[in-house]
């Protein structure tokens, strides 16, 4: 056995006194250790801290040299917080607010005062055995054998490995901490990403240094990379800083050299290091190896879990991050009630319990937060199938609310993405805005609201408490998760969408029953970003709805696409085919990635047959379509000039994210003087910190997409969130709120680049005293000299949070940057109501 | 933000906020200020023409007042408008329609102020006063015509790049052209060490206005490095040089042309406030001096 930590525990406090063990190095190493974690962030260093009070035997396996490795790796000072804040923490180990430094030294010191035994270096990489007999492989070859097994390895995976002879050479490495630590050296970097780009050009920025870089490129392209860093690249090799060489894979990795095979067969280099960017693998594979079954084959899908953190391999138990709790507080949480189930004490109550309790406190009854979790349980079917953690970690992202008879629950047009699901009692839905007396009933234990989940628009129609009604409202985040990772809910919102989408739609009329052939025959198809669903002269005769996405329809003239019009989530398209048998008449392909539901046409014309009233209302939305399809016909003869600028403006603004967006802010340059009062008006109607860019960003025939928000339908920001601080709010704003750690998860996945991470700047002088004496730096944002030189003053530093437009929400006017406008350039548009040709064209002049 | 997620949205204003038509300052609502301005101006004529003043027409009589009234307030209001482009405060209130009315309503004032005069003028506080009301007019109309016609220009000239992304090209360019020069001999290297060191941020207020450097020195080693050489030493290596200050070049020249255009953007402005500042001084004395002699 190589590095056993210098902390052994005190054997006469086990109370496994049966076991067996060996003397090593001067300390006792038992055979059999009573449980061993795997994974030192903090649900692991937590459940190994309170296995060392309870005086468990217990072995902590971390990968590295050091503890808690993903935190280690937060850059240097980093604030790390401790949300939510209110949820008592329980652990042995102390977690508050902080830096990075005193985080880890805290809990450097905690981990050896408690006597936890560490093992280092230990990466696992095989569990085999059961319950009571784990045989744990370590990568050295060494096994440890535990009785149980707690997986806390987080989400992060292992970096992949190089595939060629030598790939287990010293010299390569999968990280690059300080590129300036280097010196004198041949590096190679190996990967084509954004990783291997900047890691090169980092350790090529000083001369200095004298490093001889190269970077391989297995392909010809750098294509998964920043076209930014690649421009960087290309420089620093036209420079003669970095050695590019393309469509070249490394061969064998020799002592001091690598051979690579090239286009032109094989070539060796001098090597000292190579670092590694290629990827990382994700730890599902190795967790299923272990006999471990996930809820679905989502990608978003976590392990099966008992509420004891009990896997469907008996006496293997996962916590943390691979539990799907990406907060810190929770993690160790976790680590500390794992032990305590382990050591006997089922009756444990999660530390949520009071959250719970809390949230249940206004709902009638004097229901115990067991008791109504059980009412949920049983009442609402598409919880059914969770198990009690499930169904407590659902409660934590939900809310629950009690509605009076009458009581008004949404109102039609509100943006919401929440759903619904009546665990007792029964709604009624407003279906048609003019006569709010006709309603449909929506009874207990089915769901609402689901169409704004799935489709991101607005709410379709009034609902209200039909009689005293308990209702959950899950938040977007936590009702996507239910779908992906309980199969049986996710085919259930579904077929409740198809159901409700087609009812709301065709409008008043038509009964669940009518539709009930339709949707048992609809088929949900998903269609990549720029796919056609229907192609121009085919003579197929589907019918389909938009579901998630957006959809352009284009059709051939004189030889060229011309865009015809914007079909946003909620339409229906293929009407035409099916009403009169033609062949179609134009193309529909996908904006956006999106998802339509496909009916076959003879359903639908065998509705039609039985409900004339479909059959005028599909007539009428047909002849208005012909209408606006004819007159950009027409117009192509007389003015082309004017269609194919409208055709090639409206593909500009899509290619630029309108086709996902909700409320985008645009600028005409016919009209913008550079003034930048937009950018001014957005600090100052904010903390002092402009959420938009007016410079960045695309330009087409003088119509300018600057970097701002695009309040997309399904926002990437909100996607990895983990305090799901990002929401959609009332006025269809999708905002960050409070509760932001400043992690830059939104961040990275917005492909907008419209999210910043700053920290809020103090307070600057008023605007008359800049006015008349000068003070302060003035209206706008203040450079960033001056909010760092004013807040060290104050000694009021702040942490560095996400920072986005939030549309003004709240801001009586609306959006400043609009506001502040002198020239009437900017401008924000929902697309569904700009991409038409009488916007794009007979604009601004 | 609590409040923040309780608060109630508006969909209605959002909804048609969204379905904006873009227009300029220009065309506003219609041409709204400029109706008003017109009916202004024409109800001032029709006032001076049809109104019998004895002994004539001037700033003292009934009607005098009356227009000098309203346009001394006229003047007060549209000098606010500095301050509400600055002031971002929450309120239904668009700084293009502020624009519209300022625009309009600033032109609408040589009617009222030349009616007001009655067309009496002379060397004193009051003539001075209108001439400087004049003078910010005029300048306030170059203003109109570059807001109208150069941003169209900024926008082809910027062609997506943004200052920074200038700023950065150039000096792209500048470390390539460092590297690339080593080799050279030391005239040529002279030359382009001349180019590199030049502050090309650093030009005289014509130099701005007009775009013309004569003196650049990059141009100048571009044209010497594009002359050729008797022998035929280091022929790649010039012509390496060469390519690159021919990139600096253009690379210099769109950056000049952002700053030329945003300096007749903006040049207008140094003229049309501190007159402003001072027609107010000037105005202020003329209403005393008027009162005070009564």
């Amino acid at each position: 056995m190589a590095l056993l930590s210098h902390n052994a525990y005190d054997v006469s406090h086990n109370q496994n006194n049966t076991v067996a063990g060996v003397t090593l190095g001067g300390f006792w190493v038992p055979d059999l250790y009573r449980v061993a974690i795997v994974g030192s962030g903090p649900a692991g260093l937590s459940a190994a801290a309170h296995a060392a009070a309870l005086g468990m035997t217990h072995v902590l396996l971390e990968k590295t040299d050091h503890l808690s490795d993903t935190i280690f790796k937060y850059q240097k000072g980093k604030h790390v917080m401790a949300t939510p804040s209110n949820l008592v923490l329980r652990s042995d180990l102390d977690f508050d607010a902080g830096k990075r430094e005193f985080i880890l030294d805290t809990w450097n010191r905690q981990i050896e005062e408690g006597k936890v035994n560490v093992r280092f270096n230990s990466e696992v990489v095989e569990i085999a055995g059961t319950i009571g007999a784990f045989e744990i492989k370590l990568k050295s070859g060494d096994v440890v054998k535990a009785e149980t097994v707690v997986m806390s390895i987080g989400t992060q995976g292992n970096p992949n490995k190089l595939r060629c002879p030598g790939s287990d050479a010293e010299q390569i490495q999968y990280q690059l901490d300080d590129p300036g630590e280097y010196v004198d050296e041949h590096i190679t970097v190996i990967g084509s990403g954004d990783a291997g780009i900047e890691n090169a050009l980092g350790l090529a920025a000083d001369e200095a240094q004298r490093n001889i870089v190269s970077i391989l490129n297995r392909n010809a392209e750098f294509a998964r990379a920043k076209a930014a860093n690649v421009a960087l690249l290309e420089e620093a090799e036209a420079n003669g800083r970095i050695f590019v060489r393309r469509e070249t894979n490394p061969a064998e990795v020799k002592d001091g050299e690598l051979v690579l095979e090239t286009r032109d067969g094989t070539e060796t280099i001098p090597c000292d290091r190579i670092i590694a960017r290629t990827g990382s693998q994700a730890p599902r594979k190795f967790v299923e190896s272990c006999g471990i079954d996930f809820t679905s084959e989502d990608r978003a899908a976590f392990p099966q879990l008992t509420p004891s953190f009990e896997t469907t391999q008996a006496g293997v138990h996962v916590i943390g991050a691979l539990a799907g709790y990406p907060l810190i507080k929770h993690c160790m949480n976790q680590g500390y009630d794992v032990i305590e189930f382990l050591s006997g004490n089922l009756d444990l109550k999660p530390a949520d319990e009071p959250i719970l309790a809390e949230k249940f406190a206004a709902l009638p009854g004097n229901r115990t937060v067991e008791e109504w979790l059980e009412v949920f349980n049983k009442n609402i079917v598409i919880l059914e199938e969770l198990s009690p953690l499930q169904m407590r970690e659902l409660m934590l992202d939900s809310d629950v609310r009690h509605y009076g008879m009458g009581d008004v629950i949404f109102v039609r047009n509100d943006p919401g993405s929440s759903m619904f699901a009546i665990a007792e009692g029964g709604v009624a839905v407003e279906v048609n805005p003019e006569d709010t007396s006709i309603t449909v009933p929506i009874e207990q234990g089915t769901i609402f609201g689901e169409v704004g989940l799935i489709s991101g628009r607005k709410r379709g129609a009034t609902i209200r408490a039909s009689e005293p009604t308990t209702v959950i409202e899950l938040s977007r985040g936590a009702a996507l998760k239910l779908i992906a990772t309980v199969p049986a809910a996710g085919r259930a919102v579904n077929r409740i969408t198809i159901e409700r989408q087609l009812l709301q739609m065709f409008g008043s009329g038509l009964k669940k029953d009518d539709v009930a052939a339709l949707v048992e025959a609809a088929e949900l198809v998903d269609v990549p970003s720029g796919k056609v669903v229907i192609e121009e002269g085919a003579d197929d005769k589907d019918i389909y709805v938009i579901q998630r996405g957006s959809m352009i329809v284009e059709k051939e003239i004189g030889g060229k696409p011309v865009f015809l019009s914007y079909l946003p989530a909620g339409s229906y398209f293929g009407e035409m085919a099916v009403i009169d048998g033609s062949a179609r008449t134009a193309t529909v392909k996908a904006a956006i990635k999106a998802q339509v539901v496909r009916f076959p046409g003879e359903v639908f014309t065998a509705l039609m047959d039985r409900k004339p009233q479909l059959r005028a209302r599909t007539m009428k939305d047909m002849a208005s379509r012909r209408e606006v399809n004819e007159f950009i016909e027409g117009q192509k003869d007389s003015f082309s000039g004017a269609v194919d600028m409208y055709s090639q403006t409206a593909q500009f603004l899509l290619d630029n994210g309108l086709g996902e967006a909700t409320d985008v802010l645009l600028i005409d340059e016919k009209l913008c003087v550079g003034c930048d009062n937009c950018e001014k008006a957005c600090a100052d109607s904010h903390e002092g910190l402009s959420r938009l860019d007016r410079e960045a960003g695309r330009t087409y025939a003088h119509l300018h997409v600057p970097t701002s928000c695009r309040h997309c339908e399904h926002p990437h920001c909100m996607a990895d969130c983990p305090p799901n601080a990002i929401k959609r709010g009332p006025d269809g704003e999708v905002f960050i709120d409070e509760t932001c750690i400043g992690c830059g998860n939104c961040q990275r996945n917005c492909p907008y680049g419209v999210i910043r991470m700053d920290a809020k700047p103090p307070k600057k002088p008023s605007l008359l005293s800049w006015l008349l004496f000068g003070a302060g730096p003035g209206p706008g944002e203040a450079s960033y000299d001056w909010r760092s030189k004013k807040s060290a003053k104050d000694g009021a530093a702040q942490p560095k949070t996400a920072i986005k437009c939030d549309m003004c929400a709240g801001i009586k006017g609306g959006p400043a940057c609009v506001r502040a406008c002198p020239t009437g350039a900017a401008i924000r548009v929902a697309p569904e109501k700009f991409l038409t040709f009488t916007k794009l064209v007979e604009g601004a002049d | 933000m609590a409040s923040k997620a309780n608060r109630k949205g508006n969909f209605a204003f959002n909804e048609k906020r969204r379905n904006t038509d873009h227009s300029s300052f220009l065309t506003h609502k219609g041409f709204l200020w400029m109706w008003i301005a017109i009916i202004l101006s024409g109800a001032s004529i029709y006032g001076y023409l049809t109104i019998e003043v004895e002994p004539r027409h001037n700033g003292g009589s009934w009607f005098g007042y009356t227009l000098g009234t309203i346009g001394a307030l006229l003047i007060l209001w549209l000098t606010m408008l500095g301050v509400r482009k600055r002031r971002m405060s929450a309120g239904h209130w668009s700084l293009k329609a502020w624009t519209s009315a300022h625009v309009y309503l600033g032109l609408a004032l040589i009617v009222v102020g030349t009616l007001h005069t009655g067309f009496q003028f002379g060397w004193n506080i009051h003539t001075l006063a209108y001439g400087l009301m004049l003078f910010v007019i005029v300048s306030g109309m170059y203003g109109i015509t570059v807001y109208a016609s150069l941003p169209r220009a900024l926008s082809n000239n910027r062609n997506e790049m943004t200052r920074g992304e200038m700023v950065d090209a150039l000096a792209a360019i500048d470390r390539q052209l460092e590297s690339a020069a080593q080799p050279l001999a030391r005239q040529d290297s002279d030359r382009v060490i001349a180019a590199l060191k030049a502050d090309v941020f650093s030009a005289g207020f014509t130099a701005r206005l007009t775009g013309a450097y004569p003196l650049c020195a990059t141009s100048r080693a571009f044209s010497a490095f594009s002359k050729g050489q008797s022998d035929e030493a280091q022929v790649e290596q010039r012509e390496r040089v060469r390519a690159l200050l021919e990139r600096r070049k253009d690379q210099l020249a769109q950056i000049r042309r952002q700053m030329r255009l945003k300096a007749l953007l903006e040049v207008w402005l140094f003229i049309h406030i501190p007159t402003t500042i001072a027609l107010i001084a000037a105005l202020t004395a003329h209403i005393v001096s008027v009162f005070y002699y009564w």
